[in-house]
């Protein structure tokens, strides 16, 4: 059992890496598993360092294929595993994530993107998002919330290992070097304080009993041997999914409701569109945000009613249109006009996001 | 004349008797291997405390085959799975189970740091000089000069690479707390006690154990009876059995 470090409600100042840390130890994580890539490295630093006071366990495997896959056997043995990755180790994780969806292992990840595609650059890009949701061999049942602040980083980690153990569907924090790296006053608190109870975990392997004498043994596997049985899984994994995504869905607005031109993004872009919003409503443009916590499951519902009721949109993003995709397919149907600004790799701030929406104002979208 | 067989086959208790005949093609080597690490298994009584992970290749067939908890992992991955969860629980006897290809080829890397690092587990590999699920393609392990899909005119060891010395390698790279064997489906009681001695090294907390299987596989090496059995002849040849490293507090068991 992981000791405690945060009993009553105390405010540091520490960067996104190091609250996740703090914050999966607030959550009670045994174990995590891991491999240095930068901007993700401090998430490791800080668990390793805190270890002599929580008792918690870690290893530095050989590369990302371990670190995904070990994560698997720890949640296996029956405790809150985790991992943080980023870029490149997000891409060969991939391997250990598909397997987690399909034997629906309570997985958490963590992952901080940096630049893309390939080695590109190490802090910063929203350019993983599609590979978080959507990465592997199969159809993304995964369960993904994007943190915009270090206090997000605190809160949503903490809620990442319930949501996983509750559902059993890995699931991720998905946020950014700049978050990873940035310092900002986080209020640190235990869950129970918050109402929060943690979920139990409970063990795959080496459940009570002897096997084959007290209990069936267990045989998890992740191959199947006729089309039927894969469908038949697939089939209840979608349901299932599609059944508690109500519960899951999350999303933030700032200023919607009478928005002319609603701002679809996520992350700390999101953060970029505030400032920008109190800027141009201080000229009387009326604009909103429409920010999705949760990429997967979106909140596809309040996204088609906020859109509706916009006569333009505009998503903007670090990457071309990743966001856009999911939340666009999502729209089908709608006539809201939209417009683009995309910075793949770049960071985006208020400035940006006032010139392109007096851009728009100039020139109505049509499309 | 038909003689009507009475007794039925005897079977370690740590093995599936549920499942029915084996998934494994006539004249395979696996059933004997995990039967073999069934006895082991309940001679040590350790079945309580026993996880047995299986990689992709014909080893994921052995998915159930186990009456112990048993996980089935990705090709290359059973051992930081295996780790994965002996590390989480440590009193775990945690057994990796895997095929030439996915220790020596596309999870070379897990064996090699496994082993430095001294992983409390097992790692069961079975060589049978091919991937045999996949067709029979050329394996890390396929001798010199032997046909695979991959190389119809033999192995050339200029074009292909030697074949992998698995147990040489990790002997080389792990200390005396390790135990390092390479066993013959040709002599199973000697397989028997050379799993009993990796299972009580990983029980007592002591070190990484690792266990090469010299295995058969008539299918893909297109044999008959007594050519199966003079190839294994053969690879005996070629890859020495016998124990590599005994650490000295389990040289008495048997």
């Amino acid at each position: 059992m992981v000791k405690k470090l945060i009993t009553e409600d105390t405010k540091l100042f520490m960067t996104g890496n190091e609250t996740v840390a703090y914050a999966a130890v607030a959550a009670e994580a045994d174990i995590m598993y891991g491999y240095p890539i930068t901007p993700q490295n401090e998430v490791m630093h800080t668990w390793a360092k805190l270890q002599p006071k929580t008792e918690a366990s870690f290893l530095q495997t050989e590369d990302e294929i371990s670190a995904g896959f070990a994560t698997l056997g720890g949640v296996i043995a029956g405790k809150r595993a985790f991992t943080a990755t980023a870029g490149p180790g997000n891409v060969i994780m991939q391997d250990a994530m598909s397997m987690a969806e399909m034997m629906r292992l309570p997985a958490v990840f963590v992952i901080l993107a940096r630049g893309g595609p390939s080695t590109a650059t190490v802090i910063y890009s929203q350019q993983e998002t599609t590979l978080t949701v959507f990465g592997g061999n199969g159809e993304g049942f995964r369960i993904v919330y994007s943190s915009w602040s270090n206090q997000d980083l605190y809160d949503y980690t903490i809620k990442s290992f319930n949501t996983a153990w509750k559902y059993r569907y890995p699931t991720y924090v998905l946020a950014d070097g700049y978050q990873g790296k940035m310092r900002e006053p986080v209020v640190c608190y235990d869950p129970s304080s918050r109402g929060i109870k943690m979920v139990p975990t409970e063990p795959y392997v080496r459940a009570k009993g002897l096997p084959g004498i007290d209990r069936p043994p267990c045989h998890i596997r992740n191959a199947f041997s006729v089309e039927e049985e894969l469908l038949e899984a697939m089939e209840e994994y979608q349901n299932d999914f599609d059944r508690i995504a109500p519960e899951i869905e999350e999303y933030y607005t700032y200023k919607a409701d009478d928005a002319e031109i609603l701002v679809i993004a996520h992350g700390i872009v999101a953060r970029s569109v505030m400032t920008a919003i109190d800027a141009l409503r201080e000229e009387g443009v009326k604009v909103g945000l429409f920010r999705p916590i949760t990429i997967r499951p979106l909140a596809v519902k309040p996204l088609r009613e906020a859109v509706s009721r916009a006569k333009q949109v505009l998503f903007t993003e670090s990457a071309l249109g990743q966001l856009a995709r999911i939340c666009l397919e999502n729209m089908y149907g709608l006539t809201t006009p939209y417009d683009t600004y995309y910075r793949p790799g770049y960071g985006i701030v208020g400035e940006d996001i006032v010139h392109k929406v007096r851009e728009m104002q100039k020139n109505l979208v049509t499309t | 004349m038909i003689q009507e067989l009475t007794l039925p086959p005897k079977q370690a208790d740590a093995v599936n008797t549920e499942i029915g005949p084996s998934k494994f093609c006539p004249g395979c080597g696996h059933g004997m291997t995990l039967n073999t690490l069934g006895f082991a298994i309940d001679e040590l009584e350790l079945k309580e405390r026993a996880v047995f992970g299986c990689d992709i290749g014909c080893s994921l067939l052995a998915w159930n085959f186990m009456s112990v908890d048993s996980v089935q992992t990705h090709h290359g991955r059973t051992t930081p799975v295996i780790y994965g969860i002996s590390r989480a629980r440590p009193d775990t006897v945690g057994i990796a189970y895997m095929g030439d290809g996915g220790g020596y080829a596309i999870g070379a890397q897990h064996l090699v740091n496994a082993a430095t690092r001294n992983e409390k587990m097992l790692v069961v590999l079975v060589n049978n000089t091919n991937y045999g699920m996949t067709g029979g393609q050329m394996a890390p392990t396929t001798l010199p000069g032997q046909k695979t899909e991959t190389t119809p005119y033999g192995r050339d060891v200029e074009a292909h690479g030697k074949p992998f010395l698995g147990p040489e390698m990790v002997a080389s790279i792990t200390d005396d707390a390790s135990y390092v064997a390479r066993g013959s489906v040709n002599n199973l009681r000697q397989l028997k006690t050379f799993m009993k001695k990796g299972l009580t090294n990983v029980a007592d907390g002591r070190g990484f154990s690792f266990i090469e299987v010299l295995s058969l596989c008539p299918l893909n090496w297109r044999t008959n009876n007594v050519d199966t059995w003079s190839r294994l002849k053969e690879m005996e040849s070629f890859y020495k059995v016998g124990e590599l490293r005994v650490p000295e507090e389990i040289k008495g068991v048997k």
